[in-house]
């Protein structure tokens, strides 16, 4: 694991391509994430970025190219070494995805009981700590993930990803569904676990002041490709098009709501 | 004038090419069917190797084991008791006046137990486990696959075979054997309550009937069978949750599926399986 070299990325993608039938989501993405940075990936709604994500970890086969974590290809990983490989990575999904027959603290406890036999007490306390991180009191613990509001189940779920400390934590969207006061407590637990626990971050958001606040470095998908990355400090004067109408929100530009056509028509012109 | 022909040949030369093509594309849909059906073979037995190994491999999670157990076995008590019992009842009814016509009500005894342990308690419950369980079971994992509750479990670095699949069909291939024994003992009871109370035979001469003409093999063709249906209705119930579609209606259908396929399949190995004990 250690025998990368400083400057291999963390995680590097070459080509990916899915497709699901005859729609065609991924079309050759290339990401490098370097280690220990926060990358943020954007893009409009449907683009694939969940899609990116879940190919990543192996949850949905990519239909070509090839996914290196530490150098590693891990494209076609299978079984007992997925499994080990999983330990490096902390998920948050878009929907939280909560085991909902399970209490809150359980949910947060979870990978360190089950995925690392660590001891229940022990375990329990880290999951009290991490939700007080996100910002829930303790007592949340003992219920339910049904009896909690969708903002407080996204922060749950942020706590279950973060509480083994891994190498490697993916935010799907971490900030939807907050106010703009929790937001920014996530936001700036999101820059801890870069800043001070060393971790690679990639995190999907469609709210800019999250990426400016987090991002290191930012990408921009768009038509299943990367079609610009940058650090931060050139997100605003990034000469792109399509990056410049996302950021400032604008309906008019090279995106439309009708997509591709009128797109491909203007990069043309 | 000349034309005439032609043009016949021409729409009979139409008729056969629409004619040949119905009959390739009906060929080409059986093909597809035949295709489609060996691929499903194929995928469900992989799975099926797949639930298998992991059963077998650590780590375990005892507490998801005991918990399906409780569930499995002890939640399904009730069904099976009340489904064995009124068969035991109805049975010794039917045989009683069916034999009299033959004079032959002696073999009420003999008839319950023998149906009771060979066929009845097995496939009856079964079948009610099949309702009861197989489409909890599909229910429960379908809505997991939806929510991503399945994905969140693997990037917890949890093997969903080993931590969802495993304990089910472990419970459910340990406990229909042993709900069937009990089933069996409630219906041969419910046999004697009636043929002692309603129809008038002695409490003493019917247990030793049916002592009498009790093998071991038929208790146990019953337990085998019971065995087998167990497994396959929890590993189908897991089959049709884990491939799940997406959104209610994907959870909806693995549900029917998964009850349908495993009754259908139960009542084929019923047949399998008596043929393999008793021929
Ligand atoms: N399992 C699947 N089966 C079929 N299609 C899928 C599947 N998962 C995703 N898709 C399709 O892939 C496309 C990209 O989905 P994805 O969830 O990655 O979008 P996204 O970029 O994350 O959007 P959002 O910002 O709204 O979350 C969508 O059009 C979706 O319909
Ligand atoms: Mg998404």
């Amino acid at each position: 694991m250690s025998t990368a070299q400083p400057n291999t990325p963390k995680i590097s993608l070459q080509g990916v391509t899915k497709s699901f039938g005859p729609k065609k989501v991924l079309q050759g993405i290339d990401l490098d994430v370097p280690a220990g940075k926060s990358l943020v990936v954007i893009g409009g709604s449907g683009t694939g970025k969940s899609v990116m994500l879940k190919c990543i970890l192996g949850l949905i086969e990519a239909d070509q190219g090839s996914i290196l974590i530490d150098g590693q290809d891990t494209t076609h990983l299978k079984g007992h070494d997925r499994d080990e490989m999983m330990g490096k990575f902390g998920m948050l999904f878009q929907g939280a995805a909560l085991f909902d027959s399970l209490k809150v603290w359980e949910n947060v406890a979870f990978g360190l009981v089950q995925g690392r036999q660590m001891k229940k007490r022990q375990a329990q306390e880290i999951a009290i700590e991490k939700l007080i991180a996100v910002g829930l009191r303790p007592e949340v613990g003992h219920l339910y993930p049904a009896e909690l509001s969708g903002g407080m189940q996204k922060r749950v779920g942020l706590a279950r990803a973060i509480a083994a400390n891994p190498e490697i934590i993916f935010f799907d969207e971490p900030t939807t569904g907050l106010d703009p006061i929790m937001a920014d407590v996530i936001n700036e637990l999101i820059r801890d676990c870069v800043g001070k626990l060393g971790a690679t971050a990639l995190s999907i958001t469609h709210d800019m002041g999250s990426v400016r606040k987090i991002a290191d470095e930012v990408a921009m998908i768009h038509d299943g490709k990367i079609i610009w990355q940058g650090p931060i400090e050139k997100l605003d004067n990034s000469g792109n098009a399509y990056v410049d109408q996302f950021i400032h929100g604008r309906a008019s530009g090279p995106v439309t709501k009708h997509g591709t056509h009128t797109i491909q028509k203007q990069t043309a012109s | 004038m000349n034309s005439a022909p032609e043009s016949l040949a021409y729409t009979l030369d139409e008729e056969n090419t629409s004619f040949l093509t119905k009959v390739l594309n009906s060929i080409q849909a059986v093909g597809h069917t035949i295709l489609y059906f060996l691929e499903l073979v194929g995928r469900i037995s992989r799975f099926i190797g797949k639930a298998i190994a992991h059963c077998f491999m650590p780590p375990f999670f005892p507490a998801q084991i005991l918990r399906q157990i409780i569930d499995i076995g002890y939640y399904s008590l009730p069904v099976v008791g009340m489904t064995t019992l009124f068969t035991g009842m109805v049975l010794a009814l039917q045989t009683y006046t069916g034999f009299t016509r033959f004079n032959a009500e002696s073999a009420v005894a003999a008839v319950v137990v023998i149906s009771i342990t060979r066929e009845l308690a097995p496939v009856l419950a079964g079948l009610m486990v099949a309702g009861r369980i197989g489409a909890a079971i599909a229910a429960e994992i379908a809505t997991m696959r939806v929510t991503e509750q399945i994905d969140a479990l693997t990037t917890l670095s949890v093997n969903p075979f080993k931590y969802l699949i495993a304990p089910r069909v472990i419970a459910g291939t340990l406990m229909l054997p042993l709900l069937v024994l009990i089933g069996d003992i409630i219906g041969v009871f419910g046999g004697y309550m009636v043929g002692v109370h309603s129809l008038g035979f002695g409490a003493g001469s019917y247990i030793t009937q049916t002592w009498d003409v009790l093998e071991s093999m038929d208790v146990i063709s019953g337990l085998v069978k019971a065995g087998v249906f167990g497994f396959i209705v929890s590993i189908l119930g897991c089959y049709h949750g884990y491939h799940s579609a997406r959104g209610a209606q994907g959870v909806g259908a693995a549900t029917t599926n998964a009850v349908v396929s495993s009754s259908i399949l139960i009542l084929i190995f019923n047949y399998i399986i008596t043929q393999v004990f008793f021929s």
